[in-house]
């Protein structure tokens, strides 16, 4: 029997507008000092900017850190630890930004050479303007939601599942939440917030999470 | 006529309905560009099709051009030039000519609109006239400031800054600046004879036109015969990369007639080439999009080794074919290149002959950036993604400040 929601899920999308600090470094130790003060949507668009623009890639590049770091700098190693940083496990930009800052100090304290980036190569801080919007898109039973699911676009999909947990410092991303709360569904609930977002595409993750609910509403007890 | 609807194949409907829901929280807010010429440069060529768009959207939209005379074109030209850093003499007339025009403009146009949007410094002083007619200001800077004249840009800046916000094409274009600076890169259109799709039997007919052979795969750079586009650095690495693979360069550019130093460019070119039979020199007339579109999708590999280049949008056109492409790290380039992902960017001729290497030995990695570079163009570099920036642009001047907005 179909279980009808609470509360329907409204998906939102959301569009990003990018804005120049004017800030720029061409050593890891500028970058580290400029990382100490910038505001947390510049911390935001370095970590989050390739899973949204490069969606149809496979998991790598991860963040613009650790891109600029091997690819200008040829850092490998640092670029490496830039790279493996876990961002799923922070629940605020502010820890996310400790944890660069702490890699960013362990090797200038152990650097021998400081190499700058050549000129024109050097790190620009960006931050990110996010605007969300409502979409048509509105369900209020598991079979509705995939409906949807299939056919918003994959920047509504970024913001339910990045947004709202890292941004907006929610518990968990905005699906589980609805699942758990609007529908009791707290398996597949737990299910959805067990996935990794960070190394997938962004279709891979809508084909995961959709297949996550069919499977579920495949099952007998339903 | 351009039609908004015609973008939905091409982009998808998830994107035009955005644009929609966009546009129609700007609540038929008027906007009013303003520019110094109709037809010719990149600045019109996209008003030409910004400008309808917008208004099919629901955004009215207008568009001006100031007038200016002969000394006034001579002095902005020269204050081009110093902005980018190319030195220049530069008089007190030159800066009184450029005010007294901006007065005489100001009294011809109408600059009522709700956003006034002013691209490059041609009009940039129309500014004065914004508070009296307390609307909001837009600076859109086309060109490269990050090494101008000082005293070009002292006179500048104070206008800049009068500005509701300021717009860049490129980071490292930009300035540090008492007002908002937004990124917005310039765009390709999908729909024009450049880059529009091209059936097989028209390329198989313009590459017999131009009498292309297809034997081997074709290397080809398409650029003015310009020092900075590097040619004969571009044959150079064709002939270190000539000795592992078999293919043929193909350089095209536009006729040099009119350019001494294009024409000395080009007989240097052809001198180094002489006797070459893997290598084709092609001059085309400017108007021809079908023909340099039919060439890209022709080539196997395509090139842009630039040394210098402002954003370099032809490396987006490469791109929007599928065709993996070799570029110069320079300008606006490593924007639309992320190396090894979605293009190869190079610093030097012995780069630039490996890759070429690499990838005609490597078909299939090949094939990878060339779909990865059209899908990194389709989200980034179309006319679409543009209309989206402006948007949000007229939509973030009633939100100063916030970087988190529900709408």
């Amino acid at each position: 029997m179909t279980t009808i929601a609470r509360e329907p899920f409204r998906f939102v999308t959301q569009v990003v507008q990018i804005e120049l600090t004017g800030l720029k470094a061409r050593t890891v130790a500028e970058l580290l000092e400029h990382l100490r003060v910038v505001p947390p949507s510049v911390i935001h668009q370095h970590t989050h900017r390739f899973v949204s623009d490069h969606q149809f890639l496979s998991p790598e590049p991860p963040n613009d850190f650790a891109y600029w770091v091997t690819d200008i700098l040829g850092e490998r190693r640092l670029g490496e630890q830039l790279a493996a940083v876990d961002i799923v496990r922070f629940r605020s930009i502010e820890t996310l930004r400790t944890a660069i800052i702490d890699i960013l100090e362990r090797y200038l304290s152990g650097a021998s050479t400081v190499r700058p980036a050549p000129e024109g190569t050097e790190f620009h801080l960006m931050k990110a303007v996010t605007f969300v919007l409502p979409t048509p898109y509105e369900a209020a039973t598991l079979e509705a939601f995939v409906h949807c699911l299939k056919k918003v676009s994959i920047h509504s999909l970024y913001h339910h599942m990045f947004e709202a947990r890292l941004r907006l410092e929610r518990e968990q991303n905005d699906f589980s939440a609805w699942f758990a709360r609007s529908l009791g569904e707290t398996d597949l609930a737990k299910a959805v917030a067990m996935l990794d977002p960070y190394t997938q595409t962004m279709e891979g993750l809508r084909r995961r999470v959709a297949r996550l609910v069919e499977q579920r509403l495949r099952e007998p007890s339903r | 006529m351009i039609r908004f609807d015609d973008y939905v194949p091409v982009v998808g409907e998830a994107v035009t309905d955005e644009l929609r829901l966009l546009a129609d929280r700007l609540h038929g807010t008027t906007v009013c560009h303003v520019n110094s010429t109709p037809v010719g440069g990149g600045v019109a060529e996209i008003l030409t099709r910004m400008v309808p768009l917008l208004n099919q959207l629901g955004v009215p939209t207008d568009w001006q051009v100031i007038k200016g005379g002969d000394r006034f074109y001579a002095a902005t030209k020269k204050f081009h030039n110093a902005l980018h850093g190319v030195s220049q003499e530069i008089t007190e007339d030159d800066f009184a000519v450029y005010r007294s025009t901006q007065e005489d403009n100001l009294a011809q146009l109408n600059l009522n609109s709700d956003i006034v949007f002013v691209h490059d410094p041609q009009p940039a002083g129309l500014v004065a006239r914004k508070a009296a007619l307390g609307n909001r200001w837009i600076w859109r800077c086309h060109i490269d400031l990050s090494n101008p004249d000082p005293r070009v840009w002292t006179f500048l800046a104070p206008l800049v800054e009068q500005y509701d916000a300021t717009v860049f094409s490129a980071p490292a274009f930009a300035r540090r600046l008492g007002v908002r600076q937004v990124l917005i890169a310039p765009s390709i259109d999908p729909l024009s004879n450049k880059n529009r799709d091209l059936p097989p039997e028209t390329i198989d007919a313009v590459l017999t036109r131009l009498d292309i052979p297809r034997d081997k795969p074709l290397i080809t750079q398409v650029s003015r015969f310009d020092r900075l586009k590097d040619p004969i650095g571009v044959i150079e690495a064709f002939r270190l990369a000539r000795a592992y693979v078999d293919g043929r360069l193909l350089l095209v550019g536009g006729s040099a007639d009119d350019d001494p130093e294009g024409k000395q460019v080009l007989a240097e070119v052809r001198e180094r080439v002489a006797g070459a039979d893997d290598v084709l020199v092609l001059e085309l007339p400017p108007t021809s999009h079908v023909e340099i579109n039919a060439i890209q999708r022709a080539s196997t590999v395509i090139l842009q080794k630039s040394l210098k280049e402002g954003f370099g949008l032809t490396v987006s056109e490469a791109l929007w074919k599928g065709k993996p492409v070799i570029a110069g790290a320079v300008g606006g380039i490593p924007l639309q290149i992320t190396h090894r992902h979605t293009g190869i960017l190079t610093h030097s001729v012995e780069g630039t002959a490996y890759w070429i290497k690499q990838l005609i030995n490597e078909p299939d990695y090949a094939r990878r950036l060339g779909e990865n570079g059209r899908e990194h163009v389709r989200e980034h570099f179309l006319l679409t993604r543009h209309l989206r920036d402006y948007l949000l642009l007229f939509l973030s001047l009633n939100y100063p400040g916030e970087d988190f907005i529900c709408l």
